[in-house]
């Protein structure tokens, strides 16, 4: 079963249109690396597919619900001079979701040494590692990653890959634009190039 | 969904008063201008002038309206710029409870502060104190209407760059109707007639703005990815 499907969509930002015809489907366990070059249109497609950004053209097949995908941009969604605590433990009441979670996911990406210091005193893969938190925070099944991998040393690699892993071992997909391949150990990755 | 709505509202809500307590000058900045600038008219006038006093309503109104304009810019701009908003759109609970729990913070933190500042103003500038509940009330049902009005005008440039320029040309010719009927209150009571007439047209442009400019926000916002 496809948890996205979108048929003959077109999507275009500022006016121009910058893809057309696209038929697009992923099923539970699959993971769609999208890329192209920069301006090929990776970032507004995933906008689409989120919901933030309306297609010129085109329609759902299957939609996912609110509560049913993670999106995380190319921004981190961090203010920076909250901590990353304060700034996750926002994004859960935001979304409803128990904040017992938070010690333990924050201990899985090797940040919780961090936890209590502003965000703006962090790196940017520690900063990355905080947005990538949320995606552990609440079980969802279709995840959107717009370049993920910014930032992130070996070693975060490597968990990436790992939490990929794992969530389609869940019966999870997901949609991740980056320009570099995506870390060894994910399976089922289908690449999809843009023109 | 009503727990997701009131979880979403206090979360904001919890965030903004945070981030308040940590950049304590930025909202530190709207009250003390106001004071600055009605005290620079006490001290370009006559000394002990009585005209001063007639001219405290328009006096006290204008230093509010541009003090609460001073954090208006920054009240998007900084969740546009760093992703917020983009979660804030994605999340389940629907977005207008966490632009509403803006809106009122913005309130709490800058027009409340201003309003109970406009009585001791208003007595060093020899306005009669039989006339300050009037003044009071006036910019109490004032100020959270320049919060709405500002609100949506700061949504509609927010992704402007040089929005703080545009904003104020944008949201004082809205505002007009509050100046008049919020400094006609007071003028109105400085004379010794009622003042409830202004009083329950500022209510009404009050519930007004309740009532449609949050829904206008949230789109004017929604329509900042496009």
């Amino acid at each position: 079963m496809s948890l996205i499907a979108v048929e003959n969509l077109a999507v275009a930002r500022g006016g121009r249109t910058l893809l057309r015809g696209l038929d697009l489907a992923v099923q539970a366990g699959e993971v769609l690396h999208l890329r192209g070059g920069n301006g090929a249109g990776k970032t507004s497609l995933l906008e689409v597919l989120c919901g933030l950004r309306v297609p010129l053209e085109g329609a759902f097949r299957q939609r996912p619900e609110p509560q049913a995908l993670h999106w995380l941009g190319h921004k981190n969604a961090l203010n920076l001079a909250l901590t990353p605590l304060e700034n996750l433990g926002f994004w859960c009441g935001l979304n409803s979701v128990a904040e017992d979670a938070l010690l333990p996911v924050l201990q899985r990406l090797g940040i919780e040494r961090l936890r209590h210091r502003p965000c703006r005193t962090l790196s940017a893969g520690q900063k990355r590692r905080c947005a990538l938190a949320r995606l552990l925070l609440a079980p969802r099944p279709l995840w959107l990653l717009d370049e993920p991998l910014d930032g992130l040393d070996a070693q975060g690699l490597g968990l990436f890959a790992q939490l990929l892993a794992e969530h389609l071992g869940r019966g999870g997909a997901a949609i991740v634009t980056s320009h570099q391949p995506l870390p060894p150990g994910v399976p089922g990755v289908r690449e999809w190039q843009l023109a | 969904m009503a727990a997701g709505v009131i979880g979403a509202f206090t979360a904001v809500l919890r965030r903004e008063l945070r981030l308040a307590a940590r950049a304590r000058a930025e909202w530190l900045m709207p009250p003390l201008f106001f004071v600055i600038v009605v005290t620079l008219f006490g001290l370009g006038a006559k000394p002990n002038d009585p005209l001063l006093a007639d001219f405290a309503p328009a006096i006290l109104w204008v230093g509010a309206l541009l003090a609460a304009l001073l954090t208006l810019e920054r009240l998007f701009r900084a969740d546009y710029e760093d992703g917020t908003l983009e979660q804030i759109f994605i999340a389940p609970a629907p977005a207008i409870a966490a632009i509403a729990a803006k809106l009122s913070a913005h309130w709490l933190l800058t027009g409340l502060p201003l309003a109970l500042l406009a009585a001791p103003l208003a007595a060093a500038l020899g306005f009669p104190s039989a006339a300050l509940p009037a003044l009071t009330a006036g910019l109490a049902l004032g100020t959270p209407v320049l919060s709405l009005i500002g609100g949506f005008a700061a949504a509609l440039t927010v992704g402007l760059p040089r929005a703080g320029v545009l904003l104020p040309l944008l949201v004082l010719p809205l505002v007009t109707p509050i100046v008049i009927f919020g400094a006609g209150a007071a003028r109105a009571a400085q004379s010794g007639l009622p003042a409830d007439a202004p009083l329950y047209f500022l209510a009404a442009v009050l519930v007004l703005g309740l009532t449609l400019l949050p829904w206008a926000t949230t789109a004017a916002l929604r329509n900042a990815f496009e």
